[in-house]
């Protein structure tokens, strides 16, 4: 049997002093009950075990009190009978020294076994089975790592198996468990080594054992040689680690394990002797781990020898036992002194792979000095079992250069200690790779967050990325209902406008339009003057015919003026101050927006260094005052109106007391919603708060309007019912202001775009935007313009076509003028005669146009019925309508940036919508009581308009108008001529876009004699329109619910409406 | 008593840093021994006085370094360093020439570079090249063996010896007892072939046998420190077998102009250089591999140096030659990891 194996060799090595003969010159002896037993809930590798028994349980020795989790775990029975008194954190022999739950048991001292019975016959088991049986015994590798026997012995499934090492090497000094464990109990150790066999089914079995345990060696082979298994008992000579796993291994059979491989890899598996026999106890006599030979050694033990120990067993009990010199004791190692752990006290239980407990003296133990500089003498590396270099990791670890210790194979350290035995510096160089490798474990694991969380903020970034998009789909769709909801609200605007021109149209002369009548005048009459000047300083051509437009002009203003004055001191007619409030409003609230932008504006070419920052400040300036005119004006009309409100005293008092309490309400919400923010500590509660605060700027102005308009009120009804006071006309010639000042304006930007074109300035692009927006300004003012004009055109028509009469004389008169220089010319042989030529071709052309004008002046002088001003609730609307946007754009941007303060914008939103839908029916309810009255009222309409030729008219006109400022913007030096042409131009077309707003009143008033009011058809369109989207914005936010049926069928429902709405009013509009 | 907590190992093989530097200075012995027999006592008082210079120097720089002088000083690591220069330096090179010797070795070669440990070349063999290039005459006048030239010990006697390296006698006189090394001479023979070179210089013939004695005496130690386990073999093998490879060659293929291995090997300081310089731990590559290829590279330099060099030896320049190579070695001659099918090689990312 005792086949001779050849013994291989490892590097490095130590022979440390061995220290084991102290401790084995008695027997095993059992150690006493204690009264107390501590069982740790992990005695071993893998998770803890589960307790089974409650505190207050009695259990009897071998009872199963906490149950092993998971596949690599252990049972944990009871070492003695008695009862279980605390399951808490307790001191554990453990190299952190942090205590672990542990199952308290006060021994009853009646050591009363629970029931238990061994197996009859192991081999007729099934291997699962048997394996199982050995897992309920709680067995744990008793070398010192605690690895579940049962795991291992499971190996055979998923390796092949050819080797079984029995490990009996106890290569650390001092440990002698084995050793009397084999001198006493070698039948065991084969019986166990049996059961392991049949199990795994090995070719060959070697027992390693060092060759400084002769004893042993002797039992050993008196036990085993009988054995029919293929069992060599190897004898291996003494030195420092060979009881590694590994190093037995290549001692043995001369394989290394695969770093970062298991022995099983390479069809070894390792078992510890102490293990071979628990697991022959458990299987032969059914009993569990429950207690483990122990060497009590150190020269402060007292009596130095083996026990057998129950588990869970203090330190302090078995030091008691051994009668310890405590006065002696230094240093408290569990397990060798190569690799054991101190213990701060002697509190702590043995458990399943407690091997020995070494009470050192400061003689035998002492503390350690002071390390001394590597000298890299490299002892170290020839003592490394691993093969490493040790010296070199230590200036790794040292020096953090931790992906160096990785690649100088930092994890194969079995910290074996060897290094740190014979370092002649006393570097304590296993505890420099203990940090290392916690410190690398540690990046790992950071590094492994790190990517989860890359992971995770990519997704995230993907996700938003995604969502954008789709939000900005939602956006673009929503933003076309949007445009198509604006253009209806602009047709019933425009219906709107041209409705108090049909109320207006009651033939008494209008003091506004006279006014403005005699400002255009003058205006003309001072442009007139400059141009003549102008001229007369340059000395230029024409200045006769421009003396005589002045003479002619001067004449006409002071006609104009006279009117005015006459107009004035005529009893003044009913009229609504409220529109004109509005309309002054609105220029205020306009100029300031345009303030605000050129301040802008200017802001952004300072900080480019544009060149153009001069005539940016210029305009600003213009603006500023512009503005604050405006303002005045407003200020003055309103207080001027005061009185005048009195017209409609009941409607709107009531509207505004009800504007007032819808303003509260939303005040309220609004800083209900900002309370919220700044609670949640939104970064939107600063803009709430603005909010909130125009709000209340708003409500107080309501609140302000409604005192007057009651103070009005009770004036009115104090005074005589039927006097009706006198209101300011619309001040047309304000607008009219307003519109030449813009022009300057796009006329200044435009040179200053010029400017920056050709010198290539690259704030050219941005001031191309700027001029446009002045243009769309501009638009928008002569818009303004022509439908104040048009409201007023209809109640002075003689005037009206006065002007244009006297405009087409004058223009006569110029024809003539240009016919007559032109002749000259030709007959002076004159170059100039060509262009002379074209000019009196255009001024014939003029002379047309303002001819036809006149016509068409003429004919659409109509009266129209006045009806009761709903335009104040338009207002109204459009304003609610302005603030849902806002609320709305403010809510995107919120869900944008994610703001908390979404969902409650989201519901403001909602409820400003609710409000505007009031009002919207409110509006309707006015109209539809308007309709009635309206009705008898109605005059026939002369004739038929020709909508379209009006339409060519202002587009001719203003298609002139551009090619005149083309020309003037080509030509190099002004020509005041063509500068008065031009402003004549404009002039023009600004009458001829009232006459045809004139006569889409007309048009609007034909539909209402028919029944329809038009008007109302477009707002009623509109309402359908917004209807749908409002359907539609509400389905796609419930997509994902269930009950989308109802929705659709509103969508459908409300789409049809709307489709019908829209047939009906192409009717009339076409 | 409190319990200590400590981690393991608790257990520690007796010895330090400062046994380790005294077993090197017991294994210099013999060689000093020789030394001081056939070269009188220059050898012993330079040791002395170096040593000296080295413990004063190094205490005043720990404690500019604010360190525990007194454990430092226990590590005897200048004493090493000051007695193998003293060994190197001829024996009555005047005493600023060690001091000036010490200054380099403990103030610039050690200390500037962080001190015990931390130095990348041997301090004494910087010393030595800086002082065998700034004072050749004084570094290139070796005293005559005296025995072998039968004037014996009483021509220069302790006080003698004493006063002429501390500058009371005459350079001029020193003059009268020195002589060109046997590496001298082979150096500067001229035209001769080796051969004529030794029946031409019958002094030199008769006297390189205490050159040899001295050699067997650094061997004696060398072999003392292996058994001690103080180093390994590897450098010292590595080098020798290098340096006796390559001379065994040339002077097989030219033997009128290259000297036997054996000359090379025991004429100067190659035993010394072998056995207590290129096994200097600090400075030397670690790993057994390194430790072979830095000892034959040192053993080839010598070589070189020696047959085509400016320098009759080159013991200095050879190992701080390698010195510098020694990191490079240690990377790259990593052992084959337990478990690992084979060794790393550099290192990871460079």
């Amino acid at each position: 049997m005792n086949s001779p194996v050849k013994v291989h060799s490892f590097h490095g090595g130590i022979h440390p002093p061995e220290n084991k003969r102290q401790s084995t010159g008695a027997p095993i002896s059992a150690a006493p009950i204690p009264s107390r037993i501590v069982l740790p809930l992990q005695q071993h590798i893998g998770l803890p075990a589960d307790p089974v028994v409650n505190i207050g349980d009695r259990v009897l020795k071998g009872q199963l009190v906490a149950e092993a989790i998971g596949r690599i775990s252990a049972n944990i029975h009871a070492s003695t009978s008695g009862t279980v008194v605390a399951i808490e954190p307790h001191a554990v022999p453990h190299m952190s020294g942090m205590p672990s739950d542990c199952m308290i048991i006060e021994a009853d001292g009646l050591d009363e076994w629970v029931e238990h019975q061994g197996l009859e016959d192991y081999t007729s088991l099934p291997k699962p089975e048997l394996i199982e049986y050995i897992r309920q015994s709680g067995i744990a590798g008793m070398g010192g790592a605690g690895f579940p026997t049962d795991v291992k012995l499971h190996l055979g499934d998923d390796h092949i198996v050819n080797t079984l090492i029995i490990n009996a090497a106890e290569c650390e000094p001092y440990i002698t468990a084995d050793d009397m464990l084999m001198r006493e109990r070698a039948d065991q150790i084969l019986g166990g080594i049996e059961i392991i066999a049949h199990l795994l089914k090995p070719l060959h079995i070697m027992v390693g054992i060092e060759d400084n345990k002769p004893q042993a060696i002797r039992a050993l082979h008196e036990a085993l040689d009988d054995s029919s298994l293929n069992i060599d008992i190897v004898i291996i000579p003494t030195k420092y680690p060979s009881g590694g796993e590994k190093q037995l291994i290549k001692l043995l059979t001369g394989v290394e394990v695969p770093s970062g491989k298991i022995p099983a890899d390479v069809g070894i598996v390792c078992q510890n002797i102490g293990t071979t026999t628990a697991i022959y106890r458990a299987v032969k006599y059914g009993e569990p781990l429950i207690s483990r030979i122990v060497t009590i050694t150190g020269d402060a033990a007292g009596h130095q020898q083996n026990l057998e120990v129950r588990l869970g067993t203090l330190f302090k009990d078995l030091l008691d036992h051994t009668e310890a010199e405590r006065d002696q004791l230094y240093r408290l190692v569990v397990g060798g002194p190569m690799m054991g752990i101190t213990v701060d006290n002697e509190e702590i239980p043995v458990i399943k792979t407690t091997n020995c407990l070494i009470a050192g003296t400061s003689i035998e133990m002492p503390p350690q000095p002071p390390a001394q500089a590597c000298i890299r003498c490299g002892m170290c590396e020839q003592v490394c079992p691993a093969e490493l270099l040790p010296q070199q990791l230590y200036w790794f670890a040292k020096g953090r250069e931790f992906d160096k210790a990785s690649h100088h194979n930092l994890f194969d350290c079995i910290e074996c200690g060897a290094c740190s035995y014979v370092c002649p510096s006393n570097i304590p160089l296993v505890q420099y790779y203990r940090f290392a490798k916690g410190e690398i474990r540690k990046e790992q694991e950071e590094q492994r967050k790190a990517d989860h969380a890359r992971l995770r903020f990519e997704a995230r970034q993907d996700r938003l990325e995604r969502e954008k998009i789709e939000k900005e789909e939602r956006r673009k769709a929503r933003a076309e209902e949007a445009a198509k909801a604006q253009a209806a609200r602009k047709d019933a605007a425009l219906t709107k406008a041209a409705a108090p021109a049909a109320e207006k149209a009651s033939g008494v002369p209008d003091l506004k339009q006279l006014k403005s009548n005699a400002a255009i005048a003058r205006t003309k009459l001072k442009k007139a003057e400059k141009a003549l000047t102008n001229a007369q300083e340059k000395g230029l051509d024409g200045i006769d015919a421009l003396q005589a437009t002045v003479e002619q002009l001067q004449q006409k203003c002071d006609a104009a003026q006279k009117a005015y004055d006459d107009a004035q001191k005529a009893p003044a007619a009913p009229a609504k101050p409220a529109l004109d409030i509005k309309q002054l409003k609105t220029n205020a609230a306009v100029a300031r927006t345009k303030l605000k932008k050129a301040e802008k504006q200017l802001l952004a070419a300072e900080e480019s260094g544009s060149d153009d920052v001069d005539s940016l400040k210029a305009q600003v300036a213009e603006l500023q005052q512009k503005s604050a005119t405006a303002e005045a004006a407003f200020k003055a009309a309103e207080s001027g109106t005061t009185a005048p409100t009195a017209a409609a005293p009941a409607i709107d008092t009531t509207e505004l007391e009800a504007d007032i309490k819808a303003m509260q309400a939303k005040v309220d919400k609004a800083e209900a919603a900002w309370k919220a923010a700044v609670e949640s500590e939104s970064p939107a509660a600063d803009k709430m708060a603005a909010g909130v605060d125009k709000l209340k700027g708003k409500l107080k102005d309501l609140q302000d309007e409604l005192a007057k308009a009651q103070a009005s009120r009770s004036q009115a009804s104090n005074s005589q019912s039927g006097s009706t006071p006198a209101a300011p006309a619309v001040d047309t010639s304000e607008l009219k202001a307003d519109i030449q000042a813009m022009q300057g304006k796009v006329e200044k930007a435009e040179a200053a775009w010029k400017k920056a074109v050709e010198s290539e300035s690259p704030a050219a692009s941005k001031m191309a935007e700027g001029v446009e927006k002045l243009k769309g300004k501009l638009k928008n003012l002569q818009d303004e313009l022509a439908k104040a004009q048009a409201s007023s055109a209809p109640a002075a028509p003689a005037i009206d076509t006065s002007e244009l009469e006297a405009d087409i004389q004058a223009m006569q008169g110029k024809v003539e003028k240009a016919e007559a220089a032109w002749k000259k010319a030709v007959e002076s042989e004159s170059p100039a005669a060509a262009k002379m030529a074209e000019g009196v071709e255009k001024l014939k052309g003029k002379l047309k146009d303002l001819q036809d004008e006149l016509a068409e002046a003429k004919a659409s002088v109509a009266p129209a019925a006045p009806a009761i001003d709903t335009s104040e609730l338009e207002a109204d609307v459009q304003v609610i309508q302005g603030k849902v946007e806002k609320a709305e754009a403010a809510w995107k941007k919120a869900v944008e940036s994610e703001s908390p303060a979404a969902d409650k914008m989201a519901a403001g939103v909602e409820k400003l919508k609710g409000k505007l839908k009031e009002l919207q029916d409110e509006l309707a309810q006015a109209k539809g009581a308007n309709q009635p009255a309206a009705e008898p009222t109605s005059e026939p309409t002369p004739e038929p308009l020709d909508m379209k030729a009006l339409k060519q008219q202002v587009s001719i006109m203003r298609t002139k108008l551009k090619k005149a400022e083309k020309q003037r913007a080509e030509s190099d030096n002004t020509d005041p001529a063509l500068d008065a042409e031009i402003e004549q131009l404009k002039q023009r077309h600004d009458e001829a876009k009232a006459a045809l707003d004139a006569a889409e009143a007309e048009l609007i008033a034909a539909a209402a004699k028919e029944g329809i009011d038009l008007k109302q058809l477009k707002i009623d369109a509109a309402l359908a329109r917004a209807e749908v989207t409002k359907a539609e914005r509400a389905l796609s936010k419930v997509e994902d619910a269930s009950d989308t049926s109802e929705l659709e069928a509103a969508l459908v429902a409300a789409k049809t409406q709307a489709d019908q709405l829209s047939a009906t009013l192409e009717r009339f509009t076409e | 008593m409190a319990l200590i907590r400590i981690t393991s190992p608790h257990a520690h093989k007796p010895g330090s840093t400062g046994n380790v530097m005294l077993t090197v200075l017991m294994a210099t012995l013999p060689g000093l021994a020789a030394m001081t027999f056939f070269f009188g006592w220059g050898t012993l008082i330079q040791v002395i006085w170096g040593s000296l210079l080295a413990v004063g120097l190094e205490a005043l720089i720990i404690r500019l370094r604010n360190r525990p002088v007194r454990f430092y000083l226990q590590d005897y690591s200048a004493v090493v360093t000051a007695v193998l220069l003293g060994l190197a330096l001829p024996p009555f090179a005047p005493w600023w020439v060690m001091t000036v010797g010490i200054l380099v070795a403990i103030g610039v070669a050690k200390h500037m570079y962080g001190g015990m440990g931390s130095n990348p070349f041997n301090p004494a063999m910087v010393a030595y090249a800086l002082l065998l290039v700034s004072f050749p005459v004084q570094m290139t006048s070796w005293t005559a063996p005296f025995v072998l030239t039968g004037e014996g010990w009483a021509v220069l006697g302790l006080a003698d010896t004493f006063g002429a390296i501390f500058g009371n006698i005459s350079p001029t006189m020193i003059d009268a007892y020195t002589m060109a090394t046997p590496l001298d001479a082979m150096k500067h023979r001229g035209g001769f072939t080796t051969e004529e070179m030794w029946i031409q210089s019958q002094m030199l013939s008769e006297g390189i046998g205490a050159w040899h004695a001295v050699s067997a005496a650094y061997v004696m130690g060398g072999v003392f420190l292996m058994y001690k386990k103080i180093f390994t073999w590897h450098t010292p093998v590595a080098m020798l077998g290098a340096l006796a490879v390559i001379s065994t060659l040339f002077f097989l293929i030219m033997p009128d102009q290259y000297p036997d291995p054996f000359f090379h090997l025991t004429a100067g300081a190659t035993m010394l250089g072998a056995f207590f310089i290129a096994t200097d731990p600090v400075s030397s590559a670690t790993s057994n591999k390194g430790k072979l290829w830095f000892g034959a590279g040192i053993g080839l330099l010598i070589f070189i140096i020696r047959s085509w060099g400016n320098y009759p030896d080159a013991i200095a320049f050879a190992v701080l030659l390698m010195n510098l190579c020694a990191p490079f070695f240690d990377q790259y001659t990593q052992p084959r990891t337990y478990g690992h099918s084979k060794a790393n090689r550099g290192l990871k990312g460079e």
